[in-house]
């Protein structure tokens, strides 16, 4: 290989630089519905962070890495066009914001536990994103529609990768299987919150996606996928939700404090 | 591979002649060459350790994602994180050509059989320790790397090709952090201030200990695998951050460096070998820490990385049968 | 003989990657990876060897599928062009200044 054999190039995209610069400052209803989103794609790359260098193979530890690093591009992105409406900068909304006032699903801010946990909140999490950003790029509000047109590429290789995984682990070994049913176990409880409307996103019509019109698409593609896996789709608790609202389960609290700790000890400082 | 010597163990002469002549004409040796033991197992500690220094150093920066500052600067320490995962994998597989799997790679390191650089046995309590890194340790590291982009066995000069290419972010961004951390709170200038003093000499120890207690340098150079020697590579690297340090409004910790007019060099103080030694030998701050954690990933793993090959042989069991 | 380093029994098998850089272009080796079958190796170097924009099509291959020439018999093969310049235009030297030739 010489030198010339690879070429290396930034590419153009829609960054979280370009919207704190170039979107009109969204109104109020808006940017609590572009927070709810930065919130869910935020708190999923915080975890996903967590990863690094602890990944079953090398390999695998830049696969999760991209993908935290997609989810992140998305939550400042969101942030950034939220934040306008409050003069509020992301960093601003990621670090000063309390627990109450994060309004992510409850879903994201699940722990990783093993493999097959993070793969299963990653199953459910990027087809719920892509049913979502599918039906958002047509939004009526045009930073969010490109902020969604940018992502659902993404989000679409996410949900590839969580596929090929839900895969080898179901049908892999006993241990694998064993531990991919407990992951869901865990996880499905929080399915049902995503895609529940609400007073925000009835207001938003046209502008929001309305989380009840994603479930007939999510259903249909996570079906699929059970069934190659020779998986039953799970059934069993159903947690009582309310992230939206500020309402969290417990592991929230913790995963704000180490994510925040260091820019509340030096407020007004700049990095 | 045609990594045999001839049936009755005798260097086959025409061979080691030509091995001689590819490498006096700078030219490259590739994988399926003829090379003597010695340079092969030269290559396979070297470039494997170089592998295990990519992987172990994810450790001391992967420390702080979770609680990057910022999230412009989360996202840069990720790639940047990601990237030394990378280029682990660039490098095991160029050793890989020689005839050393990755799971052996893999088991020398986590049983503590292998070596990778001591630098990663540091703690990092500051996030003012993500500037050190990036701009003393990279620093360090591209003034190592950029002419082993020369080095005469071919997968090895390429993978160092790619990752130069790719590094070339990590010192800035370093750079950048500490340039922050300089101008803004008082806090924050000590901050760098602390983290540049602790990392200063471990990083001046990259380049190894001095050519008079260097064995092994003669040889490699000879075989063109090293370009230059360590002290010389440690006095460029010393040239080149004495006058970045004064840009960063940040001291360097020895009050021995001064302008040399008459070798045009900066002159610096002795540094305390016993301590490189020290670290090397496993008595490091962190040598336990970094091992532990990349066993744990291993061992953690290990029931993924089977029941994907488990589903792989099934998946073509059955494509062979329909 | 196979590609060097693919010979070796593992866990996940060696895989080598080519890359397309942009239409137009051939595929180029790009280096290797480990996968436990070609849909992962597809999509490991995807994320391994195209984070910057490397490419726009990837092919990958076991490593021990590839037949590579015996370096042994590195004359035997290589000898043959040596020496045949008729082969190259340049030899044609009788033609030179003539327009559109």
């Amino acid at each position: 290989m010489s030198e010339t054999s690879f070429q290396v190039s930034v590419g153009e995209a829609f960054t979280a630089e370009d919207v704190a610069e170039a979107a009109e400052k969204p109104t109020e209803q808006v940017a609590r519905y572009a927070l709810r989103l930065g919130d869910d794609a935020l708190i999923l790359a915080q975890q996903l962070g967590w990863w690094v260098a602890r990944a079953p193979e090398l390999e695998e530890d830049v696969a999760l890495t991209n993908i935290a690093l997609d989810q992140l591009g998305h939550a400042r992105a969101f942030l950034s066009y939220a934040g306008l409406a409050w003069g509020k900068t992301e960093d601003d909304l990621a670090y000063f914001r309390g627990e109450s006032e994060f309004v992510n699903a409850q879903l994201f801010e699940q722990p990783n536990g093993d493999f097959a946990q993070t793969i299963a909140r990653q199953f459910v999490a990027s087809h719920f994103q892509f049913e979502l950003y599918r039906q958002l790029q047509g939004s009526a509000n045009a930073t969010l529609a490109a902020i969604a047109a940018k992502a659902l590429k993404e989000v679409d290789y996410h949900r590839d990768h969580a596929d090929q995984w839900m895969l080898r682990l179901s049908l892999g070994t006993d241990e694998s299987r064993r531990r991919m049913l407990r992951g869901l176990e865990v996880i499905w409880p929080f399915v049902e919150e995503l895609f529940r409307d609400d007073e925000l996103t009835d207001s938003l019509k046209g502008v929001a996606a309305a989380p009840s019109s994603l479930l007939e698409g999510f259903e249909k593609s996570t079906a699929a996928v059970f069934a190659r896996c020779e998986i039953e789709i799970p059934a069993g608790f159903v947690a009582r939700g309310g992230g939206r609202l500020g309402q969290h389960t417990e592991f929230l609290g913790h995963l704000l404090a180490e994510m925040q700790v260091l820019a509340r000890e030096h407020p007004g400082a700049t990095w | 591979m045609a990594r045999e010597e001839t049936e009755s163990g005798a260097i086959d002469q025409d061979a080691l002649a030509r091995f001689d002549e590819i490498i006096a004409a700078d030219e490259r040796i590739e994988p399926t060459d003829w090379m003597p033991e010695a340079y092969r197992k030269t290559l396979i500690r070297q470039i494997s350790q170089h592998g295990h220094s990519e992987i172990i150093g994810m450790q001391p920066e992967g420390n702080w994602i979770t609680r990057a500052p910022s999230l412009k600067r989360k996202a840069i320490l990720m790639a940047k994180v990601q990237d030394e995962a990378g280029h682990g994998l660039y490098l095991y597989s160029a050793a890989q050509t020689l005839g050393i799997t990755r799971d052996k790679m893999t088991e020398d390191l986590i049983t503590g059989k292998a070596k990778y650089s001591s630098i990663f046995n540091y703690h990092t309590p500051s996030w003012a320790d993500m500037g050190s890194i990036g701009w003393l340790v990279d620093g360090a590291a591209i003034c190592n790397q950029v002419p082993l982009c020369r080095a005469s066995y071919g997968p090895y000069g390429r993978a160092m090709v790619r990752i130069c290419k790719e590094e070339s972010f990590h010192q800035r961004q370093g750079f950048e952090i500490l340039l922050h951390l300089s101008r803004g709170t008082k806090e924050q200038h000590e901050m760098a201030q602390e983290s540049v003093n602790r990392w200063y000499a471990p990083a001046l120890m990259m380049f190894g200990p001095p050519d008079a207690d260097s064995p092994n340098s003669a040889q490699s150079m000879a075989w063109k695998i090293k370009r230059f020697s360590n002290d010389d590579l440690r006095q460029r690297f010393v040239d080149m951050i004495v006058p970045q340090s004064e840009v960063l409004g940040l001291t360097l910790p020895d009050p021995a460096i001064k302008w040399n007019e008459k070798r045009g060099h900066y002159d610096f103080g002795e540094l305390d070998w016993d301590e490189f030694y020290e670290v090397l030998k496993g008595r490091g701050p962190a040598n336990s820490i970094r091992l532990e954690r990349r066993r744990k990933a291993h061992e953690d793993g290990a029931w993924v990385r089977e029941a994907a090959a488990a589903y792989a042989a099934r998946e073509s069991e059955q494509a062979m049968a329909s | 003989m196979s590609s060097p380093g693919g010979g070796e029994h593992e866990t996940w098998p060696l895989w080598e990657v080519f890359v397309r850089a942009s239409r137009g272009l051939s595929h180029l080796h790009a280096g290797s990876l480990h996968a436990p079958d070609a849909e992962m190796a597809l999509r490991n170097a995807r994320d391994l060897y195209t984070r910057r924009n490397e490419g726009v099509s990837i092919w990958v291959v076991p490593s021990s599928e590839i037949t590579t020439s015996d370096p042994d018999e590195k004359d035997a093969f290589f000898e043959s062009p040596k020496g045949k310049r008729y082969r190259h235009a340049g030899y044609y030297t009788e033609a030179e200044g003539v327009k559109h030739l």
